[in-house]
């Protein structure tokens, strides 16, 4: 089979909608367009039927108790907000105090940064090196009036894999509330709300083949019950907790793309590691000074998994991010690269790492997903190769470190 | 981001990649940027006994937009006066190319990659006049 370009290698920031995905939700933008909330005729018994096989699909793939511990939102960005500011607005009386990590979307730090300006206190923990974030600094940074911990399953750009039972062991321990970010460890990583001891999580469609524009949080309704204000008024939808129509076919499929995850993802995670550790081979055999980001190995001694198998972020030294973007322009990745942002800083989560900023102007992130294939890795691995070679030979900092020059004793003109 | 033709053109084919012998007292050598910045630009000029650039090279770490900006420059600069290569403007690199306001930096970098290597060619000059006086 002829190679299809551009090839897509960014699963990070959004995949593709599975088709059976797609068939699902069809019927529901046309036929059976009712409104989920109408009780008054079958239209809306159909859509709330649909719904709700969507909630219980959802919700059996975290394994949460019960289907109504789900509430569907717009994506992961609204259940991030929802869950801290919600919680941090119902418990408010109770402490000021929140635990998260540097690391975290943000989605967490700035909704964070606005709790700030409301008279919360928020900690934010350093990570190790591998982007880590050691349940011992969780406990430690527990105080009497903290009422929330808020750490990712894992990080959208290194992969790290967080140790969640970890950490809401020592939360539940401690009776602290605890949400995760799950976005990125749906469907590729372990997650399992019971024996983790979530209480809260956030996750999006569009990250796991379904569509862009719904989400949903799980929040724990016994042992403990949480509770939270709504961040929206309206109509009372979701039990109150977040009012607005709900997107039936963006449910629906949400709730295809779920079951998929359940029954999938271990053959997935499988795969998708394989590739990934070729792509991690070819380069690395090719190229000197080429530094990974984030844990590696992936798996550590224990056989635990500490990084997303889709994920391969890499620093390639001397040659600039977005320059080996322009020059990958039929592998579609992204880079942690200032030149890239619109901010002109580099990426802060391979800073709260202790990656150099010179080494973070050269990293590239590439995401794996359910439809890599073999061939389009190849293809990807000899383009980069290619291309850092051909940036290398254009590169000053390159020649000068060949000539044996350490490029840190020069008295750089910093603009 | 979109790139103009011209960034591209300059980005896949540079002119005058390479490294001129920084020890010739009639090349001059400018380094310029910082890595901790993402940019360092290395641009040399070899200079005529009239002061005239009769070869230019570079060799640049940044994103396409520095790529471009320092071949263009070493194709400018060729076969100019000393006098006439300092008076090549950032905006004028910035317009050719199209460069849209967050790379405006890019064709910055590029100025002064010419003003420093014509400085460290009559820096070196005026050494060579001292020592034979
Ligand atoms: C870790 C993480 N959290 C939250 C989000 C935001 O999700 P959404 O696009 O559904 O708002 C993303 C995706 O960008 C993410 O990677
Ligand atoms: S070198 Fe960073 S934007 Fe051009």
């Amino acid at each position: 089979m002829a190679l299809k370009l551009p090839i897509y290698l960014d699963y990070h920031a959004t995949t593709p909608v599975d088709r059976r995905v797609l068939d699902e939700m069809l019927p529901y933008f046309t036929e059976d367009f009712g409104n989920a909330a109408s009780r008054t005729h079958a239209f809306g018994w159909k859509a709330d039927a649909a719904v709700n096989v969507a909630r219980e699909r959802v919700a059996s793939m975290i394994n949460a108790e019960k289907p109504e511990e789900i509430i569907f939102t717009s994506g992961a960005t609204e259940s991030d907000n929802l869950a801290l500011k919600g919680i941090a607005e119902f418990y408010g009386d109770k402490g000021k105090h929140i635990i998260t990590s540097r690391i975290e979307h943000k989605a967490i730090l700035d909704s964070g940064k606005r709790l700030e300006k409301q008279g919360f206190e928020v900690t934010y923990l350093d990570v190790d090196k591998y982007g880590m974030v050691d349940p011992e600094r969780v406990r430690a940074a527990i105080r009497p009036d903290t009422i929330l911990c808020s750490i990712m399953l894992a990080n959208n750009e290194v992969g790290t894999v967080q140790p969640i039972r970890e950490i809401g062991a020592v939360c539940r321990a401690n009776g602290v509330l605890f949400h995760t970010d799950a976005v990125q460890g749906i469907g590729r990583c372990e997650f399992d709300v019971q024996s983790m001891n979530v209480d809260l999580a956030s996750i999006t469609a569009h990250k796991m083949y379904g569509p862009k524009g719904v989400g949903a949080l799980y929040v724990r309704r016994s042992k403990p019950r949480v509770r939270l204000v709504s961040q929206m008024d309206g109509g009372g939808h979701e039990r109150g907790y977040r009012s607005g129509t709900l997107n039936v076919p963006g449910i629906v499929g949400f709730g295809k793309a779920a079951e998929l995850v359940t029954t999938e993802w271990r053959a997935e995670a499988a795969r998708v590691t394989t590739l990934r550790d070729r792509l991690h081979q070819k380069i690395t055999s090719e190229l000197d000074e080429v530094f990974v980001n984030g844990p590696w190995p992936a798996v550590d001694a224990s056989g635990v998994v500490r990084r997303l198998p889709n994920n391969l972020n890499i620093s390639f030294a001397y040659v600039e991010g977005e320059s080996i973007l322009m020059s990958l322009k039929n592998v579609s990745v992204s880079s942690g690269s200032a030149c890239t942002s619109a901010s002109l800083e580099p990426s802060y989560v391979l800073r709260a790492l202790g990656v150099e900023e010179e080494l973070a102007h050269t990293s590239i992130r590439f995401g794996l997903g359910r439809f890599t294939t073999e061939e389009e890795v190849d293809y990807a691995a000899k383009l980069t190769v290619d291309s850092i070679q051909r940036l290398r030979s254009m590169s000053p900092l390159y020649e000068m470190a060949k000539e044996g020059i350490d490029l840190k004793s020069i008295a750089w003109t910093a603009h | 981001m979109a790139y103009s033709d011209k960034v591209i053109d300059h980005y896949e084919n540079p002119r005058n990649v390479g490294t001129l012998d920084k020890n010739d007292d009639t090349v001059g050598t400018g380094l310029v940027g910082a890595p901790a910045c993402g940019d360092v630009m290395r641009l040399q000029i070899k200079v005529s006994d009239d002061g005239v650039i009769e070869d230019a090279k570079f060799k640049t770490f940044g994103c396409g937009s520095a790529i471009a900006s320092s071949s263009l420059a070493t194709e400018w600069i060729k076969g100019k006066t000393l006098e006439q290569a300092a008076e090549i403007k950032n905006e004028t690199i910035a317009k050719e190319l199209n460069l849209p306001p967050v790379k405006i930096h890019c064709s910055v970098l590029a100025e002064d990659a010419i003003k420093s290597a014509i400085d460290d060619f009559r820096k070196k000059q005026a050494v060579k006049r001292e020592a034979k006086a």
